[in-house]
């Protein structure tokens, strides 16, 4: 217990304050947000992806993680979140290195396709830039993103994820103070 | 300053952070809905507790909020949940809608558009727009899985053979993202196309019905119809007695125990925003 890092210094204006720009970034896609008032989190955690975990996790959401017991030690503390070793048994997957794959996550049912799993994915770099074309629900004409870090054959598996709507997983993507989302129903076309 | 003895938002934070995670997955399947745990409100259902477990897991101390009740900022409802919120979360309450970040509804959209930025919270008795067609929840949910409104087209049909005319004038049904058949909430149909492309997040809280569901911006609403029967909204053929609006939803009221009546704007500060430029220019 000795080296643990401090969660939220001020646990209720700040989870409403990460919940907000959660919210907003759900609801365009594709939009980088900027969080303040972020937990010192141990590494290999991003601040915001931390910040995300302090403001939605709880006892009754099962977390899957790859960043390392300092860091499993830290989320179980601050978050009172069980940890599973399956990701399909997890309702948020916080990935720090590499990406579980999006088939074998909780994707939800017909009936209740709520009951899906969703993604914390920490990646090298999150601008908005040249790199993507999004489209969808919550995207005027589209928004354009750029990020660095993620695995080959991300846009196949996305497009896959997508195809199977309204049942799929939503991600968001993190990294150090920024965050962006992208729910099940943006589409994504590289810019070129 | 809130209220000593109440968390911020009078909600625990347990019960906010279960509310957050159904606010952001209905945001992510547009109009399907997600069902979570409404608490006890110091309120009794259908006051609005669905709207008010709503905006109290979304509202911070940044927040301006504005509460309307059929469009008025004056009645009982809308009076007592602005200083609900004034009081357990401390928040500046407004009645301009332009100057508002929140603004909780009951059955109506304001008048002027909404912008980015701003979230519209729905209080819902109903959420499910086929309770009326089929009351078994089991089948609902498989008919909302599968797609097939069939029902209630058969509805709309039977309606025009009927009547000539689709006899809905609220809570007309609508199809959320080409995909998900929604509620709008009991709101006049006339306010229907104000929801299809709508620049501000939409959220809808049902208290009683434990139902919370969403449409993102620039979401596609279309209210359901046939190519023959094209949907029209509805409006009383009057200008406002009070400002002159021809475009405004109307209300009917009646002034004397004579048959006296006058239509005047539901939406409130629409009407004496509209009414103070008029006295200025004159």
């Amino acid at each position: 217990m000795s080296g643990l890092t401090p969660g939220f210094a001020d646990p209720v204006p700040a989870a409403q304050a990460c919940f907000r720009a959660l919210l907003e970034a759900m609801a365009r896609p594709g939009r980088v947000h900027r969080l303040a008032g972020l937990p010192e989190a141990p590494a290999p955690l991003a601040p915001a992806a931390a910040a995300m975990l302090l403001t939605l996790a709880d006892a009754e959401t099962p977390l899957w993680t790859d960043a390392g017991p300092v860091a499993e030690e830290w989320l179980r503390f601050h978050a009172g979140c069980p940890l599973v070793a399956e990701p399909g048994a997890a309702s948020f997957l916080l990935a720090a290195c590499g990406m579980p794959e999006l088939a074998a996550l909780e994707a939800g049912t017909e009936e209740e396709p709520h009951r899906s799993a969703t993604l914390v994915l920490q990646v090298a770099g999150l601008e908005r830039g040249a790199g993507w074309r999004l489209t969808g629900p919550g995207i005027e004409t589209e928004h354009l993103l750029e990020v660095e870090g993620l695995p080959r054959g991300f846009l196949a598996a996305w497009a896959a994820n997508g195809a199977r709507f309204p049942r799929g997983v939503d991600l968001v993507l993190c990294t150090g103070d920024r965050l962006a989302a992208l729910p099940r129903t943006t589409r994504i076309e590289e810019a070129g | 300053m809130t209220a000593l003895g109440y968390n911020f938002g009078y909600l625990d934070e347990n019960t906010k952070r279960m509310i957050r995670r159904a606010l952001l997955k209905a945001v992510a399947i547009p109009g399907h809905q997600v069902p979570f745990g409404a608490r006890e409100m110091p309120l009794p259902y259908g006051w609005g507790t669905g709207g008010i477990a709503v905006t109290a897991s979304v509202i911070g101390a940044d927040d301006r909020l504005k509460v309307i009740d059929q469009g008025a900022d004056d009645t009982t409802n809308a009076v007592s949940i602005r200083r609900f919120f004034a009081k357990v979360a401390g928040v500046e309450t407004t009645e301009r809608t332009g100057e508002a970040t929140i603004i909780q509804t009951r059955h109506r959209i304001p008048e002027i558009a909404l912008r980015e930025g701003q979230v519209l919270v729905y209080q819902v008795p109903m959420p499910e727009p086929l309770f009326r067609l089929e009351p078994r929840v089991s089948e609902t949910k498989r008919m909302h899985a599968l797609a097939d409104y069939g029902l209630m087209h058969v509805k709309l049909y039977e309606d025009i053979a009927r009547h000539g005319h689709v006899a809905i004038s609220y809570n007309y049904p609508v199809l959320v993202g080409g995909r998900y058949l929604m509620s709008p909430s009991p709101i006049p149909a006339f306010d229907n196309p104000k929801m299809d492309r709508m620049p501000a997040l939409q959220l809808f809280g049902a208290g009683r019905e434990k139902r919370i569901y969403a449409v993102p911006p620039y979401t596609s609403v279309r209210s359901l119809d046939f190519e023959d029967h094209p949907f029209r909204p509805v409006r009383a053929d009057a200008p406002c007695a009070l400002c002159g609006s021809r475009e405004s939803y109307l209300d009917e009221v009646v002034v004397d125990d004579r048959g006296g009546r006058m239509f005047v704007c539901s939406d409130t500060d629409y009407c004496s925003t509209r009414q103070a430029t008029r006295e200025a220019a004159e």
